[in-house]
């Protein structure tokens, strides 16, 4: 079975999703999909412990070779982001028992949860295939799924929320699409190693360009890439704060690893880095990003709405450090993909709790909660600093593999703005800190603390915050080794699980 | 000829589209992009590719402006808002489309024989898939077993979106025993409507399962199957009212139904997991490995069908029962 592993990883929660809809009672259908969550969660573990070991896995669907067939094709970058999702699905879902009960109708919590699985399997499916189209059909589920996830919440202007995602989704979907058909009629395949090897022969066309240049527009549009990043803040305020959480820590890294994917696998480190000047296009967009979005989020009453407008300014980082184009700028990204799951994991967690108990997440409401919520306040402050980048944090170790991968290339002014960028953070949740903290609490404010069930995920998280941030060899020796491969080594894989 | 047929055709889509953008009564939009529908699958001929302009026939031309007319139902036939003419839209799109046009310009032409398309991987579906797979109908082979996990996705999204639509509309579910009003309906007084139906909706469902069944040896499969037959169910619907149809059709039943689809397909990949070969190597389910091939497509095709039809209708009474809501308010 264990050569079954990069499969069972996507096909769980891709048939857990029927199953869950016709076990139809949500308490059963909620501790269903969190088991298969946590064993989607399990396998990806001892995909990485094996691609670790033993180097890329290829498993042929339906036992045809690629090109002829679709493949999976699991390599450290993979592998790594598999673990991201399923470890934050899991997590999310251990605490969303009570605010999906208390934030949605009773008779479409069945569906929240299948539309879950759905949007897992989506994800994951997009992480661990080789295949170009199948991305698409995978892009599509999750996609449909995430739309469906936003409209779910009580709050009228959810449905305009998800009306809007589901637009610029779409047609970001349609652009990858469009990209991809291209690619096809160039080189006849629509496998990535394949592709990866005949691109380089017609790199120089002009529909190879357009093709690209289709791709990044689809990918940068389901990133929400300044300034394409309109539909972001109003899915994550409206949407169930569950949803928040979960979308908020796994679909942005998800689509970041796309633009991984295309421009160092498929397109090729040269092409992408040469051929198109997209390099200080990302790097300028990427500042842009962390300088507007963190100006906007100081602005902000709504505290859902100010971290949904940081997720737009962490994006930035991440951009950055990929427009860097070196193994060091890459790796700084992969790390920020890690640690940004776990501190915005735990920031819209702690929100969670604070829905659960007070109903509603603005200024006014969360004002003296450091007294009357004091877990969640200090959870959510420890969250907030680990944003900013506070040495002991995760977010410090972001920073500063970013700040020195531009020092290294000689580019101390975007290494600056990095840094200033990080101050803009400091005013944002310094902001709520004094509200939650020296402000006054309303009279006959609702107190104590959110049940166990959604603590402990919480602490969960926000101990991630911590422990990932002093003792960081896992997460840094998995993407050097990942950034270094996707762009010094070959792409060549380990056949596993026999194919005709 | 051909050529002629072409620039016919294709002039006809644009003008189409353009009636389509235009256009301020949404039910003409609607009845003009089932035409459009009808014109691509005409070009799709015209190309040579007739599976994929069954299914423009069918979803394109067929079950999508029913459905379309169903939500005009709900919200009323014109718009509510006037255009609003942005000039940076409109250079957004002016440029996309400049992008598609520079995109063609280096492609090789159309039925060039050396193209990429038809020199890498084709060859081997067009020679093999006979003996390896063993069906005449190529295009079947090649989405339901090279690439069936592809359409195992595509299944998946048709399962989706009702899960979307039953997120937002679900409740309005018409159930049995229900007390239906059935005033929305004036073409229940159209006599000619009402017999012709009559005598259609049951040859259409034969066709469907013929459409089901036949997909090895021709055009169709299980997407365009269900299609058919759940557009069947929707025409007799909505000319003898939802309380007709509701006598014999349980949306209970119907929300399974969609499940079981997807699991019968995934089921078929566990199987052959459990065989000792890879999800969805069809080889693994007879001794003979052409014979596992035959059985592994047409027990997926028969889930892919019972999905599709069984999304198609929970959608459309989804709507429709969201009508009668709506009348019921009033």
């Amino acid at each position: 079975m264990l050569s079954h592993l990069p499969i069972l990883q996507v096909i769980l929660p891709l048939l857990g999703a029927p199953a869950c809809l016709i076990l139809w009672r949500p308490r059963i259908a909620w501790a269903f999909s969190f088991f298969i969550s946590a064993l989607a969660f399990i396998i990806s573990g001892l995909l990485l412990k094996q691609v670790w070991q033993g180097g890329e896995i290829v498993y042929a669907l339906g036992g045809w070779e690629a090109p002829w067939g679709i493949e999976y094709r699991i390599d450290l970058l993979n592998a790594f982001l598999l673990l991201i999702v399923s470890g934050l699905s899991t997590v999310v879902l251990a605490g969303a028992r009570q605010s999906v009960a208390r934030e949605i109708p009773a008779e479409k919590q069945t569906l929240f949860y299948v539309a879950w699985l759905l949007c897992l399997a989506g994800q994951l499916g997009i992480l661990a295939t080789g295949d170009a189209f199948n991305v698409f059909v995978f892009l599509e589920i999750s996609s449909l799924s995430t739309y469906t996830l936003i409209s779910l919440s009580r709050q009228r202007e959810a449905l305009w929320a998800a009306f809007q995602y589901l637009i610029v989704g779409t047609i970001g979907a349609t652009f990858v699409l469009i990209g991809i058909g291209l690619m096809y009629m160039m080189t006849g395949t629509l496998n990535m190693a394949d592709l990866a090897q005949r691109l380089p022969e017609v790199a120089d066309t002009r529909t190879v360009f357009a093709a690209y240049a289709f791709i990044i527009v689809g990918v940068c549009l389901k990133l929400a890439l300044f300034p394409l990043h309109a539909w972001l803040p109003n899915a994550y305020t409206f949407a169930p704060s569950v949803v928040t959480a979960f979308l908020a820590a796994t679909a942005t890294k998800v689509a970041v690893y796309l633009l991984i994917r295309f421009s160092f696998t498929v397109f090729g480190k040269d092409f992408s880095t040469f051929d198109v000047p997209l390099h200080s296009i990302f790097i300028g967009l990427g500042l842009i990003a962390v300088f507007s979005a963190s100006t906007v989020a100081i602005m902000q009453r709504n505290i859902k709405r100010a971290i949904a407008y940081s997720s737009v300014a962490q994006i930035g980082y991440m951009i950055i450090g990929l427009g860097l184009g070196s193994v060091l700028g890459l790796q700084a990204t992969l790390l920020h993909l890690f640690n940004h799951a776990l501190m915005k994991g735990a920031l819209f967690m702690a929100m969670v709790a604070m829905m659960l108990r007070i109903g509603g997440i603005t200024v006014d409401d969360i004002a003296g909660l450091g007294k009357r919520m004091p877990v969640t306040a200090l959870a959510f402050v420890t969250g907030g600093l680990s944003l900013i980048g506070v040495p002991l944090t995760v977010g410090f170790v972001s920073k500063w593999y970013l700040v020195s991968a531009a020092f290294s290339q000689g580019m101390w002014l975007v290494a600056l703005l990095v840094v200033l960028g990080s101050l803009l953070a400091v005013m944002y949740i310094w902001r709520l800190v004094e509200i939650m903290y020296f402000r006054e609490s309303p009279e006959q404010a609702p107190r104590g603390e959110a049940p166990l069930t959604v603590l402990l995920p919480l602490l969960l998280l926000v101990l991630g915050n911590i422990y990932f941030g002093i003792d960081t060899r896992l997460p840094v020796s998995v993407t050097e080794a990942a950034a270094s491969s996707l762009l010094v080594e070959a792409y060549q894989g380990v056949q596993v699980g026999g194919a005709k | 000829m051909e050529l002629l047929l072409d620039i016919s055709l294709l002039s006809m889509l644009v003008a189409t589209a353009i009636g389509i953008a235009v256009s301020r009564d949404l039910l003409a939009a609607v009845m003009l992009s089932s035409i459009y529908g009808l014109l691509s699958a005409n070009f799709f001929v015209t190309m040579d590719a007739v599976d994929v302009a069954f299914t423009e026939a069918s979803v394109g031309a067929g079950i999508s402006p029913l459905l379309m007319f169903a939500t005009l139902a709900i919200v009323g036939r014109f718009e509510r808002y006037p255009h609003q003419r942005a000039l940076p839209a409109l250079l957004l799109v002016v440029l996309t489309g400049a992008m598609l046009i520079l995109a063609t310009l280096d492609i090789p032409a159309f039925g060039d024989p050396n193209a990429p398309a038809q020199t890498h991987v084709a060859p081997r579906f067009i020679n093999e898939s006979g003996t390896e797979i063993g069906i005449p109908n190529m295009v079947t082979s090649v989405l339901a077993s090279y690439r069936g996990f592809d359409t195992f996705g595509e299944v998946t999204v048709v399962f989706a979106a009702v899960v979307g639509v039953l997120a937002l509309l679900g409740s309005s579910l018409p159930a049995a025993g229900r007390k239906l009003p059935d005033t929305l309906l004036q073409a229940s007084n159209h006599r000619i409507l009402r017999i012709v139906s009559k005598i259609l909706v049951a040859p259409i469902m034969l066709f469907a399962l013929y459409v089901q069944f036949h997909g090895d040896y021709g055009p169709g499969g299980g997407f365009q199957a269900g299609v058919i037959f759940a557009a069947a169910i929707i025409i007799y619907t909505m000319l003898f009212g939802l309380e007709a149809a509701m006598k014999v059709i349980n949306v209970t039943v119907l929300r399974v139904l969609a499940a079981f689809g997807v699991l019968l397909y995934g089921s078929v990949g566990l199987v052959a997991m459990l065989n000792g070969k890879n999800f969805l190597d069809y080889d693994a389910l007879a001794a003979d490995p052409v014979h596992g091939q035959h059985y592994g497509i047409i027990v997926i095709e028969l889930g892919v069908g019972i999905t599709v039809a069984a999304v198609m209708m929970l959608i459309y009474f989804a709507f429709a029962g969201r009508l009668i809501d709506r009348s019921h308010k009033s």
